[in-house]
């Protein structure tokens, strides 16, 4: 056999532990997933966790390694969720899988999630060619505009309203989704919203580890050096911004399997609650941008505390000023943005990625850099 | 008779802002492995001409041919393939990245693994990431900068920036190497070791340098020919003994 390197080493550590955890899983679905909190609470939020950690991760690529504020991120969620939604829709009409079951259905939802993804870079393309000429501020609002334009578009496509397709109307909501599990589905295909997640995750990861994530983060450095180092800057941006639109639909496709029922103003900018491309930009800021370990965890940690200040048992046994202040998420949100900035300016992880097989390490350095920071200001007293 | 072809030859160059000619008719030659000097007064048109040789700036006259090719409509990235490398007046890294990763990212154009590649994690894509560290390691060596290789960038001292601003330009596998003032703002240590790693460099790779500077006994030790800008305008160019002896170049600097 080939002796692995330490990097070959770390991915095959991974790999491992990837499977194993997976697998454990499947085992804890399989034991408690029929009945109580665990059908009702815990599956749904993994869903819900699931697409928003897909989400931010991918905004992080044109937010935190490319550079460019893109403020439109859930109008290519809209796209993927709606595109899934349809795209089974018509399977199911066309008698292809029945109440969700079968082999086909698993090839249909993976069809589905593939196709919001493709669908929705293709919009990244059209969008991300002429916006990616502008800069900043402007970029801003070009993307603000796109998230808001995308939405009255599904709003007015006949097809994409009240029961879809051939028998739809042009409305705001979808009611009819070939995918959209219940709480039983939710349980039963669990291992399908891992998979995708982990897969995509995966894949992110791998871009910024390679030559295009170089790039990249070197346009976002300084991006007149990076053209003048023979990078094609408008080529890697739109490569980018088309990568990271194809997650957002996958994460879209997540989305129509977790709602019965779409509804366009839940993509809307305006939207007060998770799903809202502001709030996207709030997660991968607060995990620290060019770090995908953070997007995640970010994610995870935005889903539980919007989860709670909304549905906690503990919020009735807070003051009622309090309480007033949970009446608005939006200002929780800021607050821990505001707090998050003012300890750790870089986000919770800065540019840091976690690693299993370099965790040792970097344990003993930082052990070692607080001893010798300690060491010194012990000098320091002692001298003055 | 056969002429050797220049690695770089500008054919009334020019440009103008406005009603502003910032550059006219400028006329260089300069041949593989020479090393000529840009001088000239404080805004006489120095970092124009070097924004046109690297395509930047887009010429209203003129054309720049880079070993034989004109290079007239093309993009910043196009004049590095073709082999021109810059470094900048105000020091331009990639602050937030890694010694090494600055000049792996410049050796980005001729990568030729694909997305798949990377996604998969193939045979291939390791082979090219292990020569691609291999070769920065190389450049990084001869900059003197190999044991800095994992801290960032923007923690370098000035001086050794600089450096790794000409690390990352070498890694362009270029033919042509353009000097926007390397020395400013160093000391005399700093620019004595500057001017051995350009010595290697001009060695090892046989690259023609064009050089900005204003350190005149930098200029006159080193540069084989200088050519003298003012006002956009070419006023003298030959060996460095004649240009120290040109009473229109003294007038330029000291005033008349």
């Amino acid at each position: 056999m080939k002796k692995l390197g330490r990097t070959g080493q770390g991915y095959l550590l991974n790999t491992i532990i990837i499977v194993l955890l997976f697998t454990a899983a499947q085992l804890v679905t399989a034991a408690f997933g029929g009945e109580g909190s665990f059908k009702l609470v815990l599956v749904p939020s993994i869903w819900q966790c699931c697409y928003l950690m897909i989400l931010a991760a991918s905004l992080n690529l044109v937010l935190g390694f490319l550079g460019q504020l893109s403020l439109g991120h859930c109008g290519f969620m809209a796209v993927g969720a709606y595109t899934a939604a349809l795209l089974s829709l018509a399977c199911e009409r066309a008698e292809l899988f029945k109440d969700k079951e079968g082999v086909v259905f698993i090839l249909v939802l993976f069809a589905c999630v593939l196709a919001a993804g493709i669908l929705s870079a293709l919009i990244g393309l059209l969008v991300g060619i002429p916006a990616l000429r502008l800069k900043g501020d402007y970029l801003a609002i070009i993307t603000l505009g796109f998230g808001m334009i995308i939405i009255n578009i599904i709003n007015n496509l006949p097809f994409c309203g009240q029961d879809g397709l051939a028998q739809g109307s042009a409305a705001a909501s979808l009611y009819k989704n070939g995918l959209g599990f219940g709480t039983k589905s939710k349980v039963e295909f669990l291992w399908a919203a891992l998979l995708v997640t982990i897969v995509s995750v995966t894949l992110m990861f791998m871009f910024v580890r390679s030559k295009y994530g170089r790039a990249i983060r070197a346009i976002r450095d300084d991006e007149i050096a990076a053209a003048a180092s023979g990078i094609n800057t408008s080529y890697y941006k739109v490569l980018t911004f088309v990568y990271s639109a194809f997650f957002a639909g996958v994460a879209g496709a997540l989305y129509s399997c977790a709602n019965a029922t779409l509804s366009t103003s839940s993509f809307a900018f305006t939207n007060g609650g998770i799903l809202n491309s502001t709030f996207i930009v709030v997660m991968v800021v607060l995990g620290g941008m060019g770090s995908i370990t953070g997007s995640v965890t970010a994610a995870v940690i935005m889903f539980f505390i919007n989860y709670q200040i909304k549905n906690g048992s503990w919020v009735d046994s807070l003051p009622a000023a309090v309480q007033a202040v949970f009446q608005y998420p939006m200002l929780v949100y800021a607050i821990v943005l505001i707090v998050v900035i003012m300890f750790r300016p870089r986000g919770i992880f800065g540019s840091y990625e976690f690693s299993l097989i370099n965790l040792k390490r970097e344990l003993k350095a930082a052990l070692e850099r607080r001893a010798a920071a300690k060491a010194e200001r012990k000098e320091a007293r002692s001298n003055g | 008779m056969a002429e050797k072809t220049p690695a770089l030859e500008t054919r009334k160059l020019g440009i103008s802002f406005g009603g502003l000619k910032a550059v006219n008719d400028f006329n260089i030659k300069i041949y593989p492995g020479e090393l000529v000097g840009l001088i000239g007064p404080n805004g006489a048109g120095k970092t124009t001409v070097f924004n046109l040789l690297t395509g930047v700036y887009a010429p209203t006259e003129g054309t720049v041919i880079l070993d034989g090719q004109p290079l007239n409509g093309k993009k910043t990235y196009q004049f590095v393939a073709a082999g021109v490398a810059r470094t900048f007046q105000n020091i331009r890294l990639f602050r937030n990245m890694t010694v090494i990763e600055n000049v792996k990212a410049a050796f980005t154009k001729d990568v030729d693994y694909n997305l798949f590649h990377a996604s998969f994690r193939t045979k291939k894509f390791w082979e090219t990431e292990k020569k691609l560290t291999d070769k920065a390691m190389e450049l990084l060596d001869i900059c003197g900068l190999a044991d800095k290789a994992d801290v960032l960038a923007s923690s370098l001292p000035y001086g050794r920036q600089r450096k790794l601003e000409i690390a990352r330009a070498l890694a362009t596998d270029m033919k042509l190497l353009l000097l926007d003032e390397p020395a400013a703002g160093m000391n005399p240590t700093e620019t004595a070791e500057l001017l051995e790693c350009i010595n290697t460099i001009r060695k090892r790779f046989g690259v023609a340098i064009l050089l900005i500077e204003h350190d005149m006994s930098l200029v006159m030790n080193i540069c084989q020919r200088i050519q003298v800008i003012d006002y956009g305008q070419t006023i003298a160019s030959g060996l460095p003994e004649e240009i120290a002896a040109n009473p229109r170049v003294i007038a330029a600097y000291l005033g008349e």
